[in-house]
Protein backbone atom coordinates (compact mmCIF):
# COMPACT_ATOMS: atom_id res chain seq x y z
CA UNK A 1 0.00 0.00 0.00
CA UNK A 2 1.20 3.55 -0.92
CA UNK A 3 2.08 5.85 2.49
CA UNK A 4 0.06 8.61 2.23
CA UNK A 5 0.52 10.37 5.68
CA UNK A 6 4.33 11.06 7.47
CA UNK A 7 2.96 8.50 10.19
CA UNK A 8 5.96 6.60 11.40
CA UNK A 9 4.24 3.84 11.90
CA UNK A 10 2.60 3.49 8.39
CA UNK A 11 5.97 3.91 6.42
CA UNK A 12 7.20 0.90 8.82
CA UNK A 13 4.18 -1.05 7.64
CA UNK A 14 4.15 0.11 4.32
CA UNK A 15 7.94 -1.00 4.14
CA UNK A 16 6.86 -4.54 4.91
CA UNK A 17 8.25 -4.90 8.22
CA UNK A 18 6.15 -5.89 11.26
CA UNK A 19 5.24 -3.15 12.98
CA UNK A 20 5.17 -2.88 16.94
CA UNK A 21 3.05 -0.71 19.09
CA UNK A 22 2.20 -0.73 22.61
CA UNK A 23 0.15 2.06 24.80
CA UNK A 24 -0.19 4.29 28.01
CA UNK A 25 -2.78 5.04 29.95
CA UNK A 26 -2.34 8.61 31.76
CA UNK A 27 -3.14 8.88 35.17
CA UNK A 28 -5.82 9.84 37.41
CA UNK A 29 -3.76 13.32 37.79
CA UNK A 30 -1.85 16.18 36.36
CA UNK A 31 1.77 14.88 37.16
CA UNK A 32 3.15 14.57 33.35
CA UNK A 33 5.69 12.64 34.92
CA UNK A 34 3.48 9.48 35.14
CA UNK A 35 2.93 9.15 30.90
CA UNK A 36 6.75 10.28 30.34
CA UNK A 37 8.24 7.55 32.72
CA UNK A 38 6.03 4.67 31.01
CA UNK A 39 6.81 6.12 27.53
CA UNK A 40 10.73 6.02 28.37
CA UNK A 41 10.35 2.73 29.13
CA UNK A 42 9.17 1.30 26.02
CA UNK A 43 10.25 3.63 23.60
CA UNK A 44 12.94 1.88 21.95
CA UNK A 45 11.26 -1.18 21.34
CA UNK A 46 7.63 0.40 19.80
CA UNK A 47 7.45 2.32 16.64
CA UNK A 48 4.04 4.11 18.26
CA UNK A 49 2.38 4.43 21.50
CA UNK A 50 -1.39 4.39 21.80
CA UNK A 51 -2.38 7.07 24.41
CA UNK A 52 -5.68 5.53 26.07
CA UNK A 53 -8.80 8.21 25.90
CA UNK A 54 -10.45 7.81 29.50
CA UNK A 55 -10.29 4.02 29.42
CA UNK A 56 -12.87 2.16 30.95
CA UNK A 57 -14.57 5.29 31.26
CA UNK A 58 -12.61 6.12 35.00
CA UNK A 59 -11.55 10.23 34.14
CA UNK A 60 -7.81 10.65 33.73
CA UNK A 61 -5.75 12.96 31.60
CA UNK A 62 -7.12 13.84 28.35
CA UNK A 63 -5.25 11.34 26.01
CA UNK A 64 -4.55 14.43 23.42
CA UNK A 65 -2.67 16.23 25.95
CA UNK A 66 -0.85 13.04 26.92
CA UNK A 67 0.23 12.58 22.88
CA UNK A 68 1.91 16.27 23.01
CA UNK A 69 3.75 15.01 25.71
CA UNK A 70 5.18 12.00 24.12
CA UNK A 71 5.35 14.20 21.00
CA UNK A 72 7.70 16.49 22.33
CA UNK A 73 9.81 13.39 23.43
CA UNK A 74 9.94 12.98 20.29
CA UNK A 75 8.05 9.89 19.90
CA UNK A 76 5.31 8.67 17.63
CA UNK A 77 2.22 8.85 19.49
CA UNK A 78 -1.25 7.18 18.52
CA UNK A 79 -4.27 9.34 19.69
CA UNK A 80 -6.82 7.42 20.77
CA UNK A 81 -10.40 8.90 20.28
CA UNK A 82 -13.23 7.74 21.74
CA UNK A 83 -16.82 9.17 20.49
CA UNK A 84 -18.93 8.50 23.79
CA UNK A 85 -17.19 12.13 25.67
CA UNK A 86 -17.61 14.81 22.43
CA UNK A 87 -19.54 15.45 19.57
CA UNK A 88 -18.36 16.29 16.16
CA UNK A 89 -17.61 19.71 16.64
CA UNK A 90 -15.07 18.62 19.71
CA UNK A 91 -13.55 15.86 18.21
CA UNK A 92 -13.14 17.54 14.52
CA UNK A 93 -11.15 20.58 17.21
CA UNK A 94 -9.22 17.95 19.19
CA UNK A 95 -8.05 15.99 15.49
CA UNK A 96 -6.74 19.81 14.59
CA UNK A 97 -4.98 19.95 17.89
CA UNK A 98 -3.37 17.22 17.95
CA UNK A 99 -2.48 18.21 13.88
CA UNK A 100 -0.85 21.12 14.91
CA UNK A 101 1.37 18.86 17.13
CA UNK A 102 2.48 16.93 14.09
CA UNK A 103 0.39 13.79 15.43
CA UNK A 104 0.55 11.50 12.65
CA UNK A 105 -1.98 8.75 13.97
CA UNK A 106 -5.47 8.31 15.33
CA UNK A 107 -7.41 5.46 16.71
CA UNK A 108 -10.72 5.72 16.88
CA UNK A 109 -13.65 4.72 18.86
CA UNK A 110 -16.62 4.11 20.63
CA UNK A 111 -15.13 3.79 24.36
CA UNK A 112 -16.45 1.85 27.13
CA UNK A 113 -19.92 3.01 27.92
CA UNK A 114 -19.84 5.28 31.23
CA UNK A 115 -21.99 3.43 33.58
CA UNK A 116 -18.85 1.46 33.82
CA UNK A 117 -16.39 4.50 34.91
CA UNK A 118 -16.50 6.73 37.66
CA UNK A 119 -18.80 9.15 36.29
CA UNK A 120 -21.81 6.22 36.09
CA UNK A 121 -24.58 9.27 36.25
CA UNK A 122 -23.23 11.41 33.42
CA UNK A 123 -24.32 11.03 30.20
CA UNK A 124 -23.06 10.04 26.79
CA UNK A 125 -22.31 11.67 23.46
CA UNK A 126 -22.28 9.25 20.57
CA UNK A 127 -23.13 12.07 18.16
CA UNK A 128 -20.60 9.79 15.96
CA UNK A 129 -20.02 6.61 16.03
CA UNK A 130 -16.43 5.47 15.75
CA UNK A 131 -17.16 4.58 12.06
CA UNK A 132 -18.12 8.00 11.16
CA UNK A 133 -15.27 9.20 12.94
CA UNK A 134 -13.33 7.05 10.80
CA UNK A 135 -14.60 8.69 7.98
CA UNK A 136 -13.99 11.84 9.21
CA UNK A 137 -10.86 11.74 10.19
CA UNK A 138 -10.24 11.31 6.45
CA UNK A 139 -12.34 13.71 5.23
CA UNK A 140 -10.63 16.01 6.90
CA UNK A 141 -7.24 14.67 5.35
CA UNK A 142 -8.34 13.93 2.26
CA UNK A 143 -10.73 16.68 1.24
CA UNK A 144 -9.25 19.36 3.36
CA UNK A 145 -12.77 19.89 4.63
CA UNK A 146 -15.12 19.83 7.84
CA UNK A 147 -18.09 17.80 8.53
CA UNK A 148 -19.76 21.10 7.68
CA UNK A 149 -18.23 22.00 4.36
CA UNK A 150 -15.57 24.72 5.11
CA UNK A 151 -12.19 24.70 4.18
CA UNK A 152 -9.14 23.69 7.00
CA UNK A 153 -6.27 25.69 6.38
CA UNK A 154 -3.60 23.29 6.99
CA UNK A 155 -5.43 20.02 7.22
CA UNK A 156 -4.61 17.28 9.60
CA UNK A 157 -1.90 14.46 7.81
CA UNK A 158 -2.95 11.30 10.13
CA UNK A 159 -2.94 7.51 9.44
CA UNK A 160 -6.39 6.73 10.59
CA UNK A 161 -6.74 3.45 12.72
CA UNK A 162 -9.61 1.74 14.73
CA UNK A 163 -10.24 -1.48 17.00
CA UNK A 164 -11.74 -5.07 15.34
CA UNK A 165 -12.59 -7.87 17.54
CA UNK A 166 -13.58 -10.78 16.36
CA UNK A 167 -14.36 -12.48 19.19
CA UNK A 168 -17.43 -10.20 20.07
CA UNK A 169 -20.77 -11.52 19.23
CA UNK A 170 -22.39 -12.15 16.82
CA UNK A 171 -19.29 -13.60 14.86
CA UNK A 172 -20.83 -13.49 11.43
CA UNK A 173 -21.15 -9.72 11.21
CA UNK A 174 -17.23 -9.23 12.62
CA UNK A 175 -16.31 -9.21 8.48
CA UNK A 176 -18.65 -7.35 7.36
CA UNK A 177 -18.17 -5.16 10.24
CA UNK A 178 -14.45 -4.47 9.23
CA UNK A 179 -14.93 -4.25 5.67
CA UNK A 180 -17.61 -1.80 6.49
CA UNK A 181 -14.14 0.09 8.25
CA UNK A 182 -12.36 -0.48 5.68
CA UNK A 183 -14.87 1.12 3.10
CA UNK A 184 -14.86 4.45 6.02
CA UNK A 185 -11.44 4.86 4.82
CA UNK A 186 -9.44 2.81 7.97
CA UNK A 187 -5.82 2.11 6.98
CA UNK A 188 -4.79 0.19 9.86
CA UNK A 189 -6.21 -2.17 12.88
CA UNK A 190 -6.06 -2.68 16.23
CA UNK A 191 -7.02 -6.57 16.84
CA UNK A 192 -8.84 -7.44 20.47
CA UNK A 193 -6.35 -9.23 22.63
CA UNK A 194 -5.94 -12.74 20.88
CA UNK A 195 -6.10 -15.58 23.14
CA UNK A 196 -8.29 -18.02 20.65
CA UNK A 197 -5.87 -18.31 17.74
CA UNK A 198 -8.00 -20.24 15.35
CA UNK A 199 -10.80 -18.01 15.85
CA UNK A 200 -8.99 -14.81 15.01
CA UNK A 201 -7.12 -16.59 11.84
CA UNK A 202 -10.20 -17.89 11.05
CA UNK A 203 -11.41 -14.34 11.09
CA UNK A 204 -8.58 -12.95 9.15
CA UNK A 205 -8.93 -15.92 6.30
CA UNK A 206 -12.76 -14.76 5.91
CA UNK A 207 -11.24 -10.79 5.76
CA UNK A 208 -8.69 -12.03 3.26
CA UNK A 209 -11.42 -14.17 1.18
CA UNK A 210 -13.31 -10.96 0.84
CA UNK A 211 -10.00 -8.79 -0.25
CA UNK A 212 -10.02 -6.98 2.87
CA UNK A 213 -6.51 -7.17 3.85
CA UNK A 214 -5.23 -5.67 0.41
CA UNK A 215 -6.45 -2.57 1.75
CA UNK A 216 -5.76 -2.69 5.84
CA UNK A 217 -2.53 -3.25 7.83
CA UNK A 218 -3.58 -5.44 10.81
CA UNK A 219 -1.65 -5.44 13.77
CA UNK A 220 -2.43 -8.40 16.38
CA UNK A 221 -3.11 -7.58 20.52
CA UNK A 222 -1.55 -9.60 22.87
CA UNK A 223 -2.12 -9.16 26.30
CA UNK A 224 0.47 -11.32 28.66
CA UNK A 225 -1.15 -12.54 31.62
CA UNK A 226 0.15 -11.57 35.12
CA UNK A 227 -1.18 -14.39 37.25
CA UNK A 228 -3.62 -17.33 37.22
CA UNK A 229 -6.35 -14.91 38.76
CA UNK A 230 -5.93 -12.41 35.14
CA UNK A 231 -6.50 -15.30 32.61
CA UNK A 232 -9.82 -16.36 34.57
CA UNK A 233 -10.73 -12.34 35.11
CA UNK A 234 -10.28 -12.25 31.31
CA UNK A 235 -12.31 -15.22 30.72
CA UNK A 236 -15.64 -14.78 32.96
CA UNK A 237 -15.86 -11.07 33.19
CA UNK A 238 -14.74 -9.42 30.68
CA UNK A 239 -17.22 -8.98 27.60
CA UNK A 240 -15.75 -9.55 24.22
CA UNK A 241 -12.75 -11.68 25.36
CA UNK A 242 -12.46 -15.10 24.76
CA UNK A 243 -9.68 -17.25 26.77
CA UNK A 244 -9.88 -21.31 25.77
CA UNK A 245 -9.32 -22.97 28.74
CA UNK A 246 -6.40 -24.76 28.35
CA UNK A 247 -4.35 -21.26 28.87
CA UNK A 248 -6.46 -20.69 32.08
CA UNK A 249 -5.48 -23.99 32.97
CA UNK A 250 -1.75 -23.75 31.84
CA UNK A 251 -1.65 -20.54 34.67
CA UNK A 252 -3.40 -21.93 36.90
CA UNK A 253 -0.89 -25.10 36.80
CA UNK A 254 1.92 -23.00 37.31
CA UNK A 255 3.07 -21.92 40.47
CA UNK A 256 2.43 -18.78 42.25
CA UNK A 257 5.60 -17.10 41.68
CA UNK A 258 6.06 -18.12 37.98
CA UNK A 259 2.99 -17.34 37.06
CA UNK A 260 4.47 -13.73 35.70
CA UNK A 261 7.17 -15.77 33.58
CA UNK A 262 4.61 -18.23 32.17
CA UNK A 263 2.57 -15.13 31.29
CA UNK A 264 5.07 -13.54 28.87
CA UNK A 265 6.32 -16.94 27.82
CA UNK A 266 2.95 -17.63 26.68
CA UNK A 267 2.91 -13.64 25.24
CA UNK A 268 5.92 -14.73 23.32
CA UNK A 269 4.74 -18.15 21.62
CA UNK A 270 1.54 -16.54 20.58
CA UNK A 271 3.68 -13.83 19.05
CA UNK A 272 5.54 -16.28 17.60
CA UNK A 273 2.83 -18.05 16.21
CA UNK A 274 0.72 -14.90 14.85
CA UNK A 275 4.05 -13.91 12.76
CA UNK A 276 3.30 -17.54 10.85
CA UNK A 277 0.00 -16.40 9.74
CA UNK A 278 -1.03 -14.51 6.53
CA UNK A 279 -2.49 -11.58 7.04
CA UNK A 280 -0.95 -10.43 10.42
CA UNK A 281 1.36 -7.21 9.88
CA UNK A 282 2.30 -6.45 13.29
CA UNK A 283 1.71 -6.31 17.27
CA UNK A 284 0.20 -4.44 19.58
CA UNK A 285 1.22 -5.06 22.93
CA UNK A 286 -1.00 -4.43 25.84
CA UNK A 287 0.52 -5.09 28.89
CA UNK A 288 -1.73 -3.80 31.41
CA UNK A 289 -0.40 -2.08 33.79
CA UNK A 290 2.64 -3.88 33.05
CA UNK A 291 4.94 -1.84 30.86
CA UNK A 292 8.06 -2.65 32.26
CA UNK A 293 7.43 -6.46 30.42
CA UNK A 294 6.84 -4.65 26.72
CA UNK A 295 10.96 -4.52 26.01
CA UNK A 296 11.38 -8.12 26.78
CA UNK A 297 8.16 -9.39 25.18
CA UNK A 298 9.53 -7.73 21.85
CA UNK A 299 12.99 -8.77 22.28
CA UNK A 300 12.43 -12.43 22.58
CA UNK A 301 10.32 -12.42 20.28
CA UNK A 302 12.78 -11.67 17.43
CA UNK A 303 11.67 -7.90 17.01
CA UNK A 304 14.13 -5.82 18.37
CA UNK A 305 16.11 -3.81 17.13
CA UNK A 306 13.45 -1.81 15.44
CA UNK A 307 13.78 -0.70 11.98
CA UNK A 308 14.31 2.71 11.07
CA UNK A 309 12.66 4.80 8.08
CA UNK A 310 13.07 7.52 6.48
CA UNK B 1 -47.31 5.48 24.11
CA UNK B 2 -45.70 7.37 26.55
CA UNK B 3 -44.76 5.36 29.73
CA UNK B 4 -44.73 6.74 33.31
CA UNK B 5 -43.94 5.75 36.93
CA UNK B 6 -45.39 7.54 39.74
CA UNK B 7 -42.86 8.91 41.99
CA UNK B 8 -42.26 7.17 45.25
CA UNK B 9 -45.00 8.42 48.05
CA UNK B 10 -41.45 10.15 50.59
CA UNK B 11 -41.03 12.54 47.33
CA UNK B 12 -45.00 13.33 46.82
CA UNK B 13 -45.22 13.80 50.28
CA UNK B 14 -42.16 16.20 50.48
CA UNK B 15 -43.21 18.13 47.12
CA UNK B 16 -47.06 18.62 48.34
CA UNK B 17 -46.32 19.53 52.09
CA UNK B 18 -46.27 22.84 51.57
CA UNK B 19 -50.07 22.80 50.52
CA UNK B 20 -53.16 22.78 52.43
CA UNK B 21 -56.07 21.71 49.55
CA UNK B 22 -54.73 19.40 47.20
CA UNK B 23 -55.67 18.63 43.83
CA UNK B 24 -54.46 14.87 42.50
CA UNK B 25 -55.27 15.18 38.84
CA UNK B 26 -55.10 12.21 36.76
CA UNK B 27 -54.93 11.43 32.85
CA UNK B 28 -57.15 8.64 31.52
CA UNK B 29 -54.94 7.73 27.98
CA UNK B 30 -51.18 6.98 27.99
CA UNK B 31 -50.50 7.17 32.15
CA UNK B 32 -53.67 5.02 32.75
CA UNK B 33 -52.60 2.48 30.68
CA UNK B 34 -48.80 1.50 32.55
CA UNK B 35 -51.08 2.17 35.74
CA UNK B 36 -48.91 5.46 36.85
CA UNK B 37 -52.12 8.23 36.35
CA UNK B 38 -55.27 7.06 35.75
CA UNK B 39 -58.48 7.36 37.96
CA UNK B 40 -57.82 4.25 39.95
CA UNK B 41 -54.23 5.18 40.46
CA UNK B 42 -55.69 8.94 41.43
CA UNK B 43 -57.71 6.87 44.44
CA UNK B 44 -54.73 5.16 45.87
CA UNK B 45 -52.91 7.64 45.52
CA UNK B 46 -55.33 10.04 47.53
CA UNK B 47 -55.97 7.87 50.00
CA UNK B 48 -52.80 6.95 50.61
CA UNK B 49 -51.91 10.96 51.01
CA UNK B 50 -54.78 11.15 53.59
CA UNK B 51 -53.53 8.71 55.69
CA UNK B 52 -50.17 9.67 55.60
CA UNK B 53 -50.86 13.32 56.66
CA UNK B 54 -53.27 12.23 59.09
CA UNK B 55 -50.26 9.93 60.79
CA UNK B 56 -47.88 13.25 60.78
CA UNK B 57 -50.33 15.04 62.49
CA UNK B 58 -50.97 17.47 59.17
CA UNK B 59 -54.28 19.14 57.87
CA UNK B 60 -54.17 18.99 54.16
CA UNK B 61 -57.66 18.75 52.05
CA UNK B 62 -57.16 16.29 49.10
CA UNK B 63 -59.71 16.31 46.10
CA UNK B 64 -59.63 14.20 43.39
CA UNK B 65 -60.38 14.55 39.52
CA UNK B 66 -59.15 12.48 36.33
CA UNK B 67 -59.61 13.91 32.66
CA UNK B 68 -59.38 12.10 29.74
CA UNK B 69 -55.83 13.90 28.56
CA UNK B 70 -53.97 16.65 30.01
CA UNK B 71 -52.09 17.50 27.23
CA UNK B 72 -55.46 19.05 25.29
CA UNK B 73 -57.24 22.13 26.31
CA UNK B 74 -60.83 20.91 24.97
CA UNK B 75 -60.20 17.94 28.07
CA UNK B 76 -58.44 20.47 30.45
CA UNK B 77 -61.09 23.17 30.70
CA UNK B 78 -63.15 20.67 32.07
CA UNK B 79 -61.29 20.57 35.44
CA UNK B 80 -60.75 24.19 35.51
CA UNK B 81 -63.04 24.75 37.97
CA UNK B 82 -61.74 22.22 40.17
CA UNK B 83 -58.54 23.57 39.99
CA UNK B 84 -59.44 26.79 41.15
CA UNK B 85 -60.97 25.71 44.19
CA UNK B 86 -57.70 24.14 45.81
CA UNK B 87 -54.15 26.14 46.14
CA UNK B 88 -52.29 23.51 44.09
CA UNK B 89 -52.57 20.33 41.79
CA UNK B 90 -50.69 17.51 41.70
CA UNK B 91 -50.34 16.44 38.29
CA UNK B 92 -50.41 12.53 37.37
CA UNK B 93 -49.62 13.14 33.65
CA UNK B 94 -46.32 12.92 31.67
CA UNK B 95 -44.13 15.94 31.66
CA UNK B 96 -45.91 17.43 28.77
CA UNK B 97 -49.57 17.00 30.65
CA UNK B 98 -48.00 18.57 33.70
CA UNK B 99 -46.44 21.73 31.57
CA UNK B 100 -49.83 21.91 29.61
CA UNK B 101 -51.65 22.36 32.81
CA UNK B 102 -48.69 24.94 34.56
CA UNK B 103 -49.15 27.34 31.81
CA UNK B 104 -53.02 27.97 32.20
CA UNK B 105 -52.96 28.51 35.91
CA UNK B 106 -50.52 31.29 37.08
CA UNK B 107 -51.63 31.48 40.64
CA UNK B 108 -51.92 27.75 41.51
CA UNK B 109 -48.46 25.44 41.86
CA UNK B 110 -48.51 22.19 39.61
CA UNK B 111 -46.44 19.52 40.95
CA UNK B 112 -45.28 16.05 38.92
CA UNK B 113 -46.39 13.13 40.63
CA UNK B 114 -45.05 10.84 37.85
CA UNK B 115 -41.45 10.40 36.60
CA UNK B 116 -42.24 10.15 32.38
CA UNK B 117 -39.68 7.17 31.32
CA UNK B 118 -40.06 7.08 27.75
CA UNK B 119 -41.99 6.44 24.24
CA UNK B 120 -42.81 2.54 24.64
CA UNK B 121 -44.26 -0.21 24.11
CA UNK B 122 -46.74 -2.23 26.53
CA UNK B 123 -45.11 -5.85 25.63
CA UNK B 124 -47.48 -8.00 28.37
CA UNK B 125 -49.10 -7.04 31.08
CA UNK B 126 -47.15 -4.94 33.63
CA UNK B 127 -44.34 -5.21 31.23
CA UNK B 128 -43.27 -1.98 28.80
CA UNK B 129 -40.31 -1.68 26.81
CA UNK B 130 -38.11 1.41 25.01
CA UNK B 131 -38.53 2.05 21.27
CA UNK B 132 -38.63 5.26 20.50
CA UNK B 133 -36.37 8.42 21.20
CA UNK B 134 -39.11 10.67 19.14
CA UNK B 135 -35.69 12.24 17.01
CA UNK B 136 -37.91 13.48 14.07
CA UNK B 137 -36.42 11.48 11.18
CA UNK B 138 -37.11 7.97 11.54
CA UNK B 139 -34.58 5.34 10.31
CA UNK B 140 -36.68 2.35 11.06
CA UNK B 141 -36.46 1.15 7.17
CA UNK B 142 -32.74 0.71 6.90
CA UNK B 143 -32.29 -1.22 10.64
CA UNK B 144 -34.94 -4.15 10.29
CA UNK B 145 -37.15 -2.56 12.35
CA UNK B 146 -35.56 -1.85 15.40
CA UNK B 147 -34.34 1.40 16.52
CA UNK B 148 -30.34 1.55 17.31
CA UNK B 149 -30.95 5.08 18.33
CA UNK B 150 -33.00 4.15 21.48
CA UNK B 151 -32.28 0.62 21.77
CA UNK B 152 -28.55 0.89 21.62
CA UNK B 153 -26.58 2.55 24.99
CA UNK B 154 -24.16 3.62 22.68
CA UNK B 155 -26.99 4.97 19.96
CA UNK B 156 -24.42 3.27 17.26
CA UNK B 157 -25.50 3.99 13.62
CA UNK B 158 -22.70 1.51 12.32
CA UNK B 159 -22.72 -1.32 15.17
CA UNK B 160 -22.56 -3.51 17.18
CA UNK B 161 -19.88 -2.72 19.71
CA UNK B 162 -17.18 -4.79 20.70
CA UNK B 163 -19.19 -5.42 24.14
CA UNK B 164 -22.40 -7.68 23.35
CA UNK B 165 -22.99 -11.52 24.45
CA UNK B 166 -24.90 -13.84 23.57
CA UNK B 167 -27.04 -11.24 22.47
CA UNK B 168 -27.01 -9.05 25.44
CA UNK B 169 -25.87 -6.26 26.03
CA UNK B 170 -22.70 -5.56 28.58
CA UNK B 171 -24.04 -2.68 30.63
CA UNK B 172 -27.02 -4.64 31.35
CA UNK B 173 -27.39 -8.00 31.22
CA UNK B 174 -31.36 -8.23 31.11
CA UNK B 175 -30.84 -5.95 27.88
CA UNK B 176 -31.17 -7.45 24.40
CA UNK B 177 -28.33 -5.94 22.62
CA UNK B 178 -30.16 -3.81 19.72
CA UNK B 179 -27.77 -4.36 16.81
CA UNK B 180 -28.03 -8.38 17.82
CA UNK B 181 -31.76 -8.28 17.04
CA UNK B 182 -30.92 -5.65 13.98
CA UNK B 183 -28.57 -8.05 12.35
CA UNK B 184 -31.33 -11.42 13.48
CA UNK B 185 -33.85 -9.56 11.63
CA UNK B 186 -32.17 -8.60 8.86
CA UNK B 187 -31.11 -11.78 8.52
CA UNK B 188 -34.58 -13.54 8.13
CA UNK B 189 -35.79 -10.54 5.73
CA UNK B 190 -32.42 -11.61 3.77
CA UNK B 191 -31.37 -8.21 4.31
CA UNK B 192 -27.88 -8.66 5.84
CA UNK B 193 -25.80 -6.89 3.75
CA UNK B 194 -27.60 -3.62 4.02
CA UNK B 195 -25.82 -3.81 7.37
CA UNK B 196 -22.28 -3.55 5.08
CA UNK B 197 -23.65 -0.04 4.07
CA UNK B 198 -21.79 2.95 5.72
CA UNK B 199 -24.68 5.01 7.81
CA UNK B 200 -23.54 8.72 7.91
CA UNK B 201 -23.56 11.15 11.08
CA UNK B 202 -27.36 11.22 11.82
CA UNK B 203 -28.63 15.20 11.41
CA UNK B 204 -29.64 15.60 14.77
CA UNK B 205 -31.62 19.08 13.70
CA UNK B 206 -34.73 17.09 13.65
CA UNK B 207 -34.24 16.03 17.16
CA UNK B 208 -34.76 18.17 20.56
CA UNK B 209 -30.95 18.85 19.97
CA UNK B 210 -32.62 21.12 17.87
CA UNK B 211 -34.39 22.98 20.36
CA UNK B 212 -37.67 22.41 21.08
CA UNK B 213 -40.17 21.37 18.12
CA UNK B 214 -42.87 22.80 17.15
CA UNK B 215 -45.43 20.57 14.32
CA UNK B 216 -47.83 22.90 12.50
CA UNK B 217 -50.56 21.53 10.52
CA UNK B 218 -51.80 24.35 8.12
CA UNK B 219 -54.60 22.07 6.85
CA UNK B 220 -56.09 21.70 10.75
CA UNK B 221 -55.71 24.80 11.83
CA UNK B 222 -59.46 25.99 11.76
Amino acid sequence: MKVKTPSKLEKILAAGHYAVTSEVGPPRGSDPENITKKAEMIKDYVDAINVTDNQTSVTRMCSLAACIRLKLMGLEPVLQMVTRDRNRIALQSDILGAASYDIHNILCLSGDHQSFGDCAQGQNVHDLDSMQLIQTARYMRDEGKFLGGGDIGRPPNMFVGAAANPFADPFEIRVPRLAKKVAAGVEFIQSQCIYNMEKFELWLKMSGDRGLLDNVYILAGVTPFKSAGMARYMKNRVPGIEVPDELVKRMADTPKEKQPEEGINICIEQIEHLKGVEGVHGFHVMAIEWEEMVPEIVERSGLYPRPTVE
Amino acid sequence: MIVGEQKPIAEIKAIVKPYKKLLILGCGTCVKTCFAGGEDEVAVLASALRLSFKKDGKAIDIAEYTIERQCENEFIQEAAKVIAQNDSVLSLACGAGVQAIARRFAKIPVLPGVNTTFLGVLERQGFFTEECTGCGNCVLGIFGGICPITRCAKKLLNGPCGGSQKGYCEIKAETECAWHLIIDRSKSLGQLNNLTTYVPPKDWRSSNSGGPRRLVREDHII
